[in-house]
């Protein structure tokens, strides 16, 4: 036996390598090579033919045209930034506020619980399209919605707006009071991340402040606020991510129709880089700013 | 912060003992009832609005058409038909569909767990030169969006080749592998499949958080590597692998992305859903209105999420409680 001669660390090191040898195989081949192969393809102009596909390099004609002429990209993409930073803060906020409710002791807690996980089933794949195409279900939504007799949501955004407080923060807050039903939907995860954050920290804390006379809600900013802030960071990450990753995004649709319709691969390419450099900096950019405010808070 | 009176004053009715605290007794019931009342109209409300589009779709699904059009009828259908699940079922070929998607994301699904717990089980529990390198590059897998490669992905498996060697033997022709299911089986058994990155997370998670004192214990009775893995470790981890296994195979059953990719070839329901419309219209006589298209898709939608909404209900803790495990350290 070779492995005799081994001491046991490398040994250790082999069955380790061993074990994630799959991942390690599948990284090179189908992403590391495909990701290398789609940014030197989103350099040149593919032609197809039967005997395979040539590239022609074209240096970043590509990304020009995705950034300056293209009509429609550059506007998808900014649309598609706000909607996500917006979307990412109100999920948080959202998802925290439930977590808070979820984490009291109430009758039918684990039905509640079941049904705002059940999104992330249902808002998966093919669903996703289904839904926001179907004009017959939303009709109905909106029947239903307007034979209810109260409409005091309608009523209190047009005070708000005669008396001109706020201008544009104020519009921006009334669009996610409309797609109040989308963020819910996105935020099943999150619930269940921040649920299990709140159930994780002692008792014992509690009643320390409670003794020191601590009120409720000074208790909740100096002790439930640091100890959840961590999995802020996860949550807002895993946002993000989620957000990239919808199939049903205009971004999306149309370098899915460049690639098959017009079968313009360096132009796709292209475009799916950019879309992934925003979002691997927008990540960045609030893994920096939210670790910056975790650690100022345990200080 | 307990609700109950305390022993002494028990024998005392509850307006004795509002008296004797001066009111205060009373005011806290009060504000006490009305914030449960608040929450419960809260929750409700939410869980209404997540649930409606589902209630919306089964009371659509049962109507005739011309209740579509009659504005009197809402929620409630007047003429009570079960035609659309038929109809519906016609056109996706449900039966077959159905038997074909369920092996598939049966399959696939075990494909990924198995790759991904050796993957996660290396990450979690041995120490190699540069593991960092590696788990950074889990995360990268993470979070690139499968579109960005799949451009390129389309055309590695369009003209498949292995380092030149297949084009040697086939006569300069690379094959052409699109069409068939194995590259996608090949994505799943690398760890490339959907959310793939996941899973490996969520698995390292959980082994890491197993005492290493129970590998040691099997080492010293003489176990070896392997044989510890998949007599000691495996047995403990079953919870985590069959959250991980229901969540690719949610996953891939709804999933349109791979299995237009890859599975086209197969009859899946995701796909046959994608394109029930126009099936519909070109078999109707001078076409189907909208409200009827519509009407079919939200029937389909739910016979394609009724299985799934079934598992959930049987499983909904092994769904939720693997997340809680492994989200909760980064």
């Amino acid at each position: 036996m070779k492995g005799k001669h081994l001491t046991i660390r490398t040994r250790r090191a082999i069955s380790g390598y061993l074990f994630i040898m799959p991942f390690i195989l599948g990284f090179l081949c189908f992403l590391l090579y495909p990701l290398i192969n789609s940014f030197w393809m989103s350099l040149c102009d593919v032609g197809i033919s039967p005997q395979g596909y040539s590239n022609t390099f074209a240096g970043l004609a590509n990304y020009k045209r995705a950034l300056t002429i293209d009509p429609q990209f550059n506007q998808m993409l900014l649309t598609e930034i706000g909607r996500m930073a917006s979307h990412a803060i109100a999920i948080l906020v959202v998802s925290f506020m439930i977590a808070l409710l979820l984490n009291q002791e109430f009758k039918g807690r684990a039905l509640v619980r079941a049904i705002f996980f059940l999104p992330v089933i249902l808002s998966s794949g093919v669903l996703v399209g289904l839904e926001t195409n179907n004009t017959l279900m939303s009709g109905l939504q909106d029947m239903i919605s307007e034979s209810s007799p109260f409409r005091l949501s309608d009523g209190l955004m047009d005070i708000l707006r005669l008396t001109g407080i706020g201008g544009g923060v104020l519009d921006v807050v009334f669009d996610l009071v409309g797609e109040v039903t989308d963020i819910v939907m996105a935020s099943g995860i999150q619930i269940v991340i921040f649920l299990t954050g709140l159930q994780n920290i002692p008792v014992s804390l509690y009643e320390a402040a409670d003794v020191e006379g601590c009120t409720k809600w000074e208790s909740f900013w100096k002790i439930t606020f640091p100890m959840i802030s961590p999995l802020m960071l996860v949550n807002i990450i895993y946002t993000i991510i989620d957000f990239f990753m919808k199939t049903d995004s205009d971004v999306i649709t149309k370098i899915h129709d460049t690639m098959v319709l017009q079968m313009n691969y360096g132009f796709a390419s292209a475009m799916s880089w950019i879309y992934f450099a925003v979002a691997v900096a927008m990540i960045g950019v609030s893994a920096l700013i939210i670790s910056k405010g975790v650690v100022q808070s345990y200080e | 912060m307990s609700n109950q009176p305390s022993p002494a004053f028990k024998h005392q009715g509850f307006w004795a003992r509002n008296k004797k605290s001066g009111g205060y007794l009373m005011r806290k019931q009060a504000r006490k009832g009305a914030y449960s009342f608040f929450r419960f109209l809260l929750l409700f409300a939410l869980c209404f609005m997540i649930l409606q589009p589902i209630l919306d779709k089964i009371s659509v699904s049962f109507m005739q058409q011309r209740d579509l059009y009659d504005s009197t009828v809402v929620t409630i259908p007047r003429h009570l038909t079960t035609e659309n699940y038929q109809t519906a079922s016609d056109l996706m070929q449900y039966p077959a569909a159905f038997l074909n998607t369920l092996w598939i994301s049966v399959l696939v699904s075990l494909l990924q767990v198995a790759a991904c717990t050796l993957v996660g089980y290396g990450f979690a529990r041995f120490e190699f030169p540069l593991k960092k390198f590696w788990f950074a590059c889990v995360v990268v897998a993470i979070i690139v969006p499968p579109q960005t490669i799949s451009t390129s992905l389309y055309l590695h498996f369009r003209y498949f080749d292995v380092l030149g060697i297949i084009k040697l033997f086939n006569g300069g022709e690379a094959i052409n592998l699109r069409g068939s299911s194995l590259p996608y089986y090949m994505l799943c058994l690398t760890c490339m499949g959907l959310k793939d990155g996941l899973y490996i997370y969520m698995i390292r998670q959980f082994f890491i958080g197993v005492p290493q004192s129970l590998e040691e214990a099997a080492y010293v009775d003489g176990c070896g590597t392997f044989k510890t893995f998949w007599r000691v470790i495996l047995p403990d981890a079953l919870p985590i692998l069959v959250s991980c296994f229901l969540f690719a195979f949610v996953w891939q059953w709804t999933d349109t992305f791979y299995s237009g990719l890859f599975l086209g070839g197969n009859n899946l329901l995701s796909m046959q859903i994608s394109g029930i419309a126009d099936r519909l219209n070109s078999k109707t006589v001078g076409g189907a209105s909208v409200g009827y298209q519509q009407q079919i898709v939200s029937t389909a939608t739910l016979m394609l999420v009724g299985p799934l909404l079934l598992l959930y209900l049987f499983a909904q803790r092994s769904f939720v409680e693997s997340i809680s495990a492994s989200g909760i350290k980064m």
